[in-house]
């Protein structure tokens, strides 16, 4: 297998970073960050540089999202060039100084992998966030991760839509990974969800380290859910919501939704249905952040994406 | 008990919002307000959105917790240009909806409201009021998709902090668990399900209606348990597997309510108690983990609606 001509090469991931606080008020990131900046035993592996990063400090002291503007939006490549210092809004400097940091992004001096962690109010369970079909080398990470953790469940959600797709701190990496684990409320830390983000991201520290060793790691198909479209909540004329998540469909992250389903529920009690031509899967359903960015929740479809095998140059 | 003649209740407020990233009340105010809620009955009802500035940021509060302005220290305090928001904003209600203590002040306040935590729904009053347990028994008897639960605070009238102290007799509808700026479906419609009730009993009240005596069992406030914390203050560890999600069920020594960082399981030790409030967002700036309270039976006698 090691003479397959099919097989990647990557040069040795020796330059990891792990994120939290990325947003200030998602506290597993913000916690288990912290606990590994004052110790790092539990992160450390062999020939490995591996950094616990706060990437924004003023949230994560009030506690919020974002003071200025979202961090997790903020890596645009208008923003990371844009002059105005001090009169810039705050995770704009921010995200200049992760680029500098981390980056440049799309360099070859930019970090190998870097993890994101968050949380959402959403009952998405674990979650691995893709931004490229084509990363064969996290595509083969997440096949591992998912694996190790199994019987328990972690998904892979692909967002590689052209409009939906964002500038995330982790862009700055060569090999960016986000993970979500849900639903735990803004500004509250559950030990069950702390634990599970624990788990999954020392399974992702034990997979750079055998590939690093030169672990050969054979071909795979690894199941994701591919982001469709944003659905909104219905509003009136001035913008304000006039129906929550109907709910049949709260809770029911991942399940599928088929046409003529109940979607949301009027403050007086009507159904509003999915009104789609075809099943989908919605993820990030009623995440609280989302009511600015008009979104309760977001459909995907499920595909197998082939990885080719991967090893160390 | 004896038959108790208790004066008629003509007028109702129904608040929301006083935690402005506390959704349900902030929806259900809205609703009333476009269907025109203004009457059950002859009761009239007034709604309120009480901290509208609070609500548009999608913050509790924006300067203090609107909900411990209510004391009389606080409502008497004299208005100057570094008055912090809140405090002026209690006046404001306290005048249009009290002034608490007077004849003037509304019948009865209902302020609603939404914890992280699980608590199905509860009923907290300061005190053991006639009218209260009387619609506490009716939401109890009839609502049954979620737990319904008494809590009372032993804070005599001039200390009490809280909105519903300003009317004759209040009480606030906690419901959770549901995240801070998330808009559940089930939870608004269990709210309101709760305040049709309330309408219910109110109109059947007014009308002359007898209601029968009975218990009611109580939660009363103990004492509030911190995280530990290091010596920079920081907490050092999360709430129990074993504790969260499980409010109201009895605490005994022994029982695990905290792991460390690090691993270790610390117990609690002391008198069986019930916890609630577990890992209550909004109380980690208040230095609080999870509440005790103690559970005592009330009983109450019948009512009728006394003839002015």
């Amino acid at each position: 297998s090691s003479n397959n001509n099919n097989t990647a090469r990557f040069d040795a991931a020796r330059r990891v970073a792990i994120f939290g606080g990325t947003h200030g008020n998602e506290m597993s990131g913000v916690t288990l960050v912290n606990l590994w900046m004052q110790n790092s035993a539990e992160i450390q592996r062999k020939g490995l540089e591996i950094k616990p990063f706060i990437t924004n400090p003023k949230a994560v002291e009030k506690c919020v999202r974002y003071v200025d503007t979202d961090l997790n939006r903020a890596f645009t490549q208008e923003n990371l060039s844009a002059t105005g210092g001090d009169e810039l809004p705050y995770e704009v400097q921010r995200a200049q100084e992760i680029n500098r940091m981390f980056g440049p992004k799309g360099s070859a001096e930019a970090y190998d992998v870097i993890f994101d962690l968050h949380n959402t109010t959403s009952n998405m369970g674990c979650t691995l966030i893709l931004e490229s079909s084509k990363d064969a080398f996290n595509l083969q990470m997440m096949n591992y991760i998912k694996k190790a953790f199994a019987p328990a469940s972690c998904l892979v959600l692909l967002n590689e839509h052209p409009l939906l797709k964002y500038s995330t701190s982790r862009s700055v990496a060569k090999h960016p990974v986000g993970m979500e684990v849900g639903p735990q409320p803004q500004g509250v830390l559950r030990s069950n969800i702390f634990e599970a983000m624990r788990v999954i991201l020392k399974h992702a520290l034990d997979f750079i380290s055998l590939f690093n060793e030169g672990m050969e790691f054979p071909p795979c198909t690894v199941e994701v859910f591919r982001v469709l479209e944003r659905m909104d909540y219905p509003r009136d004329a001035n913008g304000n919501i006039i129906a929550m998540v109907h709910p049949n469909l709260q809770d029911c992250d991942w399940e599928p939704l088929n046409p003529g389903d109940p979607m949301f529920q009027t403050f007086d009690g009507k159904t509003i249905h999915y009104q789609g031509s075809s099943t989908v899967y919605p993820t990030f359903i009623n995440e609280a952040a989302y009511y600015e960015k008009q979104q309760a929740f977001v459909t995907t479809r499920r595909e197998t994406l082939a990885a080719s095998a991967i090893r160390k140059a | 008990m004896e038959r108790t003649s208790v004066p008629p209740i003509h007028n109702v407020a129904i608040c929301g919002g006083t935690h402005g990233n506390e959704l349900t009340g902030v929806y259900i105010v809205r609703e009333m307000q476009k269907q025109k809620m203004e009457k059950a009955g002859s009761v009239s009802v007034t709604t309120v959105e009480t901290n509208p500035r609070a609500v548009a940021a999608g913050r509790r509060y924006t300067e203090m917790d609107l909900n411990r302005c209510f004391t009389d220290v606080l409502l008497s305090s004299p208005i100057t240009e570094s008055t912090l928001y809140e405090v002026r904003r209690a006046q404001e209600l306290n005048a249009q909806l009290g002034p608490k203590g007077s004849a003037e002040a509304v019948d009865l306040l209902i302020d609603l409201h939404n914890t992280t935590s699980n608590m199905g729904l509860c009923l907290i009053f300061y005190s053991i009021d006639w009218i209260t347990l009387h619609i506490y028994k009716y939401i109890e008897n009839n609502l049954s998709s979620v737990p319904v639960r008494a809590i009372q605070l032993d804070i005599p009238s001039s200390k009490a902090y809280s909105l519903e102290s300003v009317g004759k007799h209040g009480f606030a509808i906690e419901v959770g668990p549901q995240p801070n700026g998330v808009l559940r479906a089930d939870i608004f419609n269990v709210v309101k399900e709760a305040l049709d009730l309330t309408l219910q009993w109110l109109q059947k009240f007014s009308s002359g209606h007898s209601f029968e005596g009975g218990t009611v069992e109580a939660y009363t406030f103990v004492k509030s348990v911190d995280y530990p914390r290091d010596s920079a203050g920081k907490a050092t560890a999360v709430i129990h597997q074993n504790l969260q999600d499980n409010d109201f069920k009895l605490l005994r020594s022994g029982d695990p309510i905290f792991q460390t960082f690090s691993g270790d399981i610390l117990k609690y030790e002391g008198e069986d108690l019930y916890p609630f409030f577990v890992n209550e967002c909004a109380y980690y700036e208040k230095k609080i983990a999870f509440h005790l309270a103690q559970r005592k039976t009330y009983s109450f006698p019948p009512i009728s609606v006394k003839n002015d």
